[in-house]
């Protein structure tokens, strides 16, 4: 174990090792935090910080681990995405919507990590309501990627709409975070910003007390700085819960205890369609490498074919939309958030008080869901999609009958500058390309660092498993990590700012 | 099979035949709501009914229950319905303040129980076969108090996510008769079933009433749904007055607006509600929340066994055991009073006396003194002894009804001791009879000369006997024995 | 398949949303940039597939019929923006 100079640069796991080593505590652990994310303020990751009661965790968490008795993130300081409703802690959703909303219960994902003894640093930034794919849509500005491109000081965006997990990651400014992941909000975000990311089979994750963007394609996740560390925080976050009925009941495998073992003998998957026109030759260089680097520790390259990958986006942006449109209707005015002043009648209040708390994009994607949901458009829009849907979800089907797992890029791009690209909806949705299909087909994906772009910024490989089948993409994500050997270094520039 | 009268309304151009559907709401009997752990008790504090989840806070998911389920299994079998073993959730999207997620979980396309049946029993013995189109769960809406405040309304959300089963009936219906024969057939099985308290008054059971009408043979007319009526009574007086009102429309040279209507039991009438004037679209999708629901065979079947007797079933069992269809079809409308009857054969009387006991005797008393059959004093056991004690000629008929007094009074005496105490054993004794018969004649020479000319005193002689006996002689041996020492001819 | 400004109105108040016209007009030319973009999968031949009703392939679990929840009306109330004792408030409503 190499202990770093500042106890904010702590891998998740080694940070654990060291605090049951008592070689650091977690008051020393979480401190280091809080003064990193003071510092990083002008990154503009964090919603809501709570140092005092990251500090008072951090203390009970030392009682517990000099009585010998700490759990498996015991004392471990981490920041989570505010799309998780936090007992007695405002969460906002990133919208003025939920401004002052401070919820009276605890999500099933983040109690067990609070059970499991971790500290609680504060709320990370996102898009609003987890609709965005560079964390601009935020109601509280946009997330700084603490990643610049070499020899240039533009500000980028660290993906979304876990960009203020993901910076937190990155910026060393908390040892992990969770994010959630609709289209790719988990992976792009982690790509773009050199960290781990990685979203569970559909129904691994309680949805339960996560504020729900589209229901039948959420699910959370870990954002981290290793692949062991997310084996370790998918742990603590995976299970049954009987408060959501599309949880899975069945066991958790030990997801840390395999991660090392060989991928002899691994069938890996390449899918043609996911070479596409357009997309920079870097992407496509970085993942033949990512395929030999495989197949150099002995995993078997095979082709094979997703046929309907590129309906992918087409149908997730009515099917999620759709959704979403449902979902937010019950943000009204009435039981909890943003009411317009003296609304003349009911028809005012709904409609002002909607107006007033959602920003652009939310509104935008509720227009589309109400559209493709009305009366005289429903078949032609949702059913078809939902078709379209069966169709992607048996094109993998199909294609695990011949791998194990597939590889493929992450995101079609690595991260690129603030404003550059939300004049125009379409071309911002292509961010999610290669990570959509993973959530419209319910199965587990896992992108992992696995180099730099020309401008010196990290890229992402994509690796996707059977549904429940974790365990061997986390296990094919450590082997890529060995490989790659990527360094999760960026020198702090913003807190000279 | 269907018996019917026809009841066209007389217009001033001719008849008009009444059209008439229904959708009742039905509250299913359950501990808790259909998608959370939150009570269904009627009569709490404003909210204090309501889960996180009821009040559609953000990340509220919904999970079922599963004795709501069985309960709409339950009532589709009772309703001699198709289950369908997979069925699935849909959202009903609307905006409405007492709707707290904005959107209604209901099922659509895809319902728990398809088509059935129910017959209705009219008056005069005619029976009608009503279609039932299908029954599927959904969630209650909370309730908005719209005279708390002068500019506000207030939002009680205890009610919001009870489980509802709406059956939806066939068009069957041709007469406010029908229609409310309807709605309380459907009452008299859902309480049969336990699937449903029945409670009107407490809104477990809501009408939406949907009538229009029409020339006799020609084209359905265009209907208005009349809705939310809330007892028998006013979907009779609601469906009276509404085809009254169409026909008054067309009749005058107007058409039929296809539109929702309040019925006002106040006044008796009908009127447009203004809340519901936007055209809907609701957007039904289904659930992502919710798979689809799958059932099977074997748990269906294991329901089916537990089905208890139901009205018809009864009704026919009761005119076997000898009963008149009519008292058969008042002893079964309840699923208490059938139960009393049954509990009364159970402990030793006999069928047909019990049935006229019950119905010419203590119902009546029941009646004057406004009791239900739950709540009088009178164990059926008790009334069983007393009409056994009459079967068996113990005591006479009159003395029953003295008997029944004393043990309505004294709540836990048992007729037989009250009978043996005070001495109302009925006089089978000849000797005595006779005995009492010569005192009679004795003291009234007058009447038996009267006697010859006019046969029909003796019945005033019979009266004199038992006043005698303090009415315990058995009256039919006093006629015998004084038709004997009178010489009476049976034709007089 | 183009959506007139109508149409993005009346979705806007199906959907409880004010737009000004000139908020209409920006909605109407990014749904109508959207809806062209969807527009490929009609290219798709879905005839004898069914639509996609769960990812994973499960039953839907059942909970029992037990009360576990509720009776905490003032909690409700903490988020409420306007609140009357322990009853949401909205403007009055006319049936
Ligand atoms: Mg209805
Ligand atoms: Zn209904």
């Amino acid at each position: 174990m190499v202990q770093p100079a500042d106890p904010a640069k702590f891998t998740l796991t080694d940070a654990r090792d060291a605090i049951r080593a008592k070689s650091i505590s977690s008051r020393e652990l979480t401190e280091a935090c809080i003064g990193a994310i003071g510092a990083a303020r002008s990154l503009n990751a964090f919603v809501t910080e709570t140092p005092e009661r990251a500090m008072e965790g951090a203390a009970e968490a030392d009682a517990r681990i000099a009585k010998g008795s700490a759990r498996p993130l015991e004392g471990l300081p981490l920041a989570i995405k505010d799309l998780f409703c936090t007992k007695g802690v405002r969460t906002t959703a990133g919208s003025r919507m939920l401004d002052n909303f401070v919820p009276t219960y605890e999500s099933t994902v983040t109690q067990n990590i609070w059970d499991a003894g971790a500290v609680l640093l504060g709320k990370t930034n996102m898009d609003e309501f987890a609709m965005g794919s560079s964390n601009e849509t935020s109601f509280f500005g946009p997330v700084i990627n603490p990643w610049r491109a070499r020899g240039r000081n533009e500000d980028l965006v660290p993906g979304g709409s876990s960009g203020g997990s993901a910076a937190s990651v990155a910026g060393d400014l908390c040892l992990a975070a969770t994010g959630t992941d609709t289209g790719g909000s988990i992976r792009q975000p982690a790509a773009v910003t050199g960290t781990v990311g990685i979203k569970p089979t559909y129904g691994r994750c309680s949805r339960w007390g996560i504020i729900a963007f589209a229901s039948s394609l959420d699910q959370a996740g870990p954002m981290t700085k290793t692949v062991a560390d997310a084996a370790l925080m998918l742990q603590v976050m995976a299970g049954h819960d009987p408060k959501d009925s599309t949880s899975v009941d069945i066991p958790v495998p030990d997801y840390s205890a395999g991660l090392e073992g060989s991928i002899k003998g691994l069938r890996v998957g390449i899918p043609k369609e996911y070479r596409i026109d357009g997309a920079p030759p870097e992407i496509d260089t970085l993942w033949a490498k990512g395929a030999s680097w495989l197949k150099s520790q002995g995993a078997e390259i095979v082709d094979v074919s997703l046929p309907h990958t590129k309906y992918a986006l087409p149908v997730y942006y009515i099917v999620a939309p759709a959704e979403a449109s449902s979902n937010l209707a019950r943000y009204d005015g009435v039981r909890f958030g943003h009411r317009t002043e003296s609304p003349r009648d009911l028809l005012e209040l709904y409609e002002k008080s909607r107006a007033e708390g959602f920003g652009r994009e939310v509104k935008r994607r509720i227009i589309i869901g109400t559209y493709v949901l009305s009366s005289g458009y429903y078949d032609a829009y949702y059913v078809r999609a939902q078709k379209l849907r069966t169709l992607i979800a048996q094109d993998f089907t199909r294609a695990f009958e011949a791998c194990d797992v597939l590889l493929t890029p992450s995101t079609p791009s690595a991260a690129f500058a603030v404003n550059s690209k939300t004049a125009d909806p379409v071309s911002m949705y292509l961010n999610d390309v290669f990570t959509v299909t993973v959530n419209l087909a319910g199965l587990p994906g896992l992108s992992v660092p696995a180099g730099l772009s020309s401008e010196g910024l990290p890229l992402g490989l994509q690796v996707i498993g059977k549904a429940f089948d974790e365990a061997t993409v986390l296990k094919a994500g450590r082997a890529i990590e060995r490989a790659a050997d990527f360094k999760h270094d960026v020198s702090r520039w913003w807190s000279t700012r | 099979m269907s018996t019917r009268k026809a009841r066209p309304i007389n217009g001033a151009t001719g008849p008009w035949e009444i059209v008439i559907g229904m959708e009742v709401h039905a509250q299913v009997a359950s501990n808790a709501k259909l998608f959370s752990g939150a009570s269904t008790k009627f009569g709490a504090e404003p909210n204090a009914n309501v889960s996180l989840v009821d009040a559609a806070m953000p990340g509220m998911l919904p999970v079922i229950n599963r004795v709501a389920v069985e309960q709409a299994v339950r009532t589709g079998l009772g309703l001699k319905a198709q289950i369908n073993l997979s069925s699935v959730f849909d959202r009903k999207n609307y905006f409405y303040p007492d709707l707290p997620a904005g959107y209604q979980i209901s099922q659509y396309k895809q319902p728990i129980v398809g088509e059935g049946e129910l017959v209705i029993d009219l008056e005069g013995g005619d029976s009608v076969h009503v279609g039932i189109e299908r029954l599927h769960l959904e969630q209650d809406a909370g309730k908005s108090l719209h005279d708390q405040h002068p500019d506000y309304t207030y939002v009680d959300l205890n009610r919001a996510g009870v489980a509802l089963m709406e059956i939806v009936s066939k068009p069957d219906m041709r007469s406010a008769e029908e229609a409310a024969g309807f709605l309380h057939k459907l009452r008299s099985i859902l309480r049969y079933l336990g699937t449903c308290d029945g409670n009107m008054e407490e809104g477990s059971m809501r009408a939406d009433v949907n009538v229009s009408v029409r020339r006799p043979g020609e084209a359905l007319g265009t209907r208005c749904e009349i809705k939310n009526v809330n007892s028998v009574r006013f979907v009779g007086q609601a469906v009276e007055y509404e085809a009254r009102r169409q026909v008054d429309v067309i009749e005058a040279g107007g058409t039929i607006r296809q539109e929702t209507r309040l019925f006002d039991a106040r006044l008796g009438e009908t009127r447009p509600m203004r809340s519901k004037e936007e055209a809907h679209d609701y957007r039904y999708f289904p659930d992502p929340d919710l798979m689809p629901l799958v059932l099977d065979q074997a748990r269906v079947d294991e329901i089916a066994a537990t089905l208890p007797e139901l009205p018809d079933e009864k009704k026919t069992r009761f005119i076997a055991s000898g009963l008149s269809a009519y008292d058969a079809g008042v002893l079964v409308a309840e699923r208490e009073t059938a139960d009393y009857f049954e509990e009364m054969i159970a402990t030793g009387a006999e069928a047909k006396a019990s049935a006229n006991w019950l119905i010419n005797e203590y119902f009546g008393r029941l009646n004057r003194e406004g009791l239900t059959l739950a709540d009088a004093p009178v164990s059926a056991r008790a009334n069983s002894q007393i009409v056994q004690m009459v079967t068996s000629n113990l005591i006479s008929g009159k003395i029953a009804k003295d008997v029944l007094d004393i043990v309505w009074h004294e709540r836990d005496a048992d007729p037989m001791v009250v009978v043996e105490a005070r001495g109302l054993r009925q006089v089978n004794d000849e000797g005595a009879i006779i005995t009492a018969i010569e005192a009679v004649i004795a003291a009234n020479p007058q009447k038996v000369e009267e006697l010859k000319a006019k046969p029909k005193l003796a019945g005033w002689f019979v009266g004199q006997v038992m006043k005698q006996t303090g009415g315990k002689a058995n009256p039919q041996s006093v006629n015998a024995i004084l038709k004997k020492r009178l010489d009476i001819s049976d034709e007089g | 398949m183009s959506v007139d400004k109508d149409t993005v109105k009346r979705i806007a108040r199906l959907a409880r949303l004010a737009l000004d016209e000139e908020q209409a007009g920006h909605m109407q030319t990014e749904l109508n940039a959207i809806l062209a973009w969807v527009q490929q999968l009609d290219e798709v031949d879905v005839s004898g597939v069914a639509p996609l009703t769960s990812v994973v392939e499960q039953r839907l679990k059942m909970r029992d019929d037990v009360v576990t929840d509720g009776g905490y009306p003032e909690d409700l109330m903490k988020n409420a923006p306007l609140s009357e004792g322990t009853f949401f408030v909205v403007p009055k409503v006319v049936e």
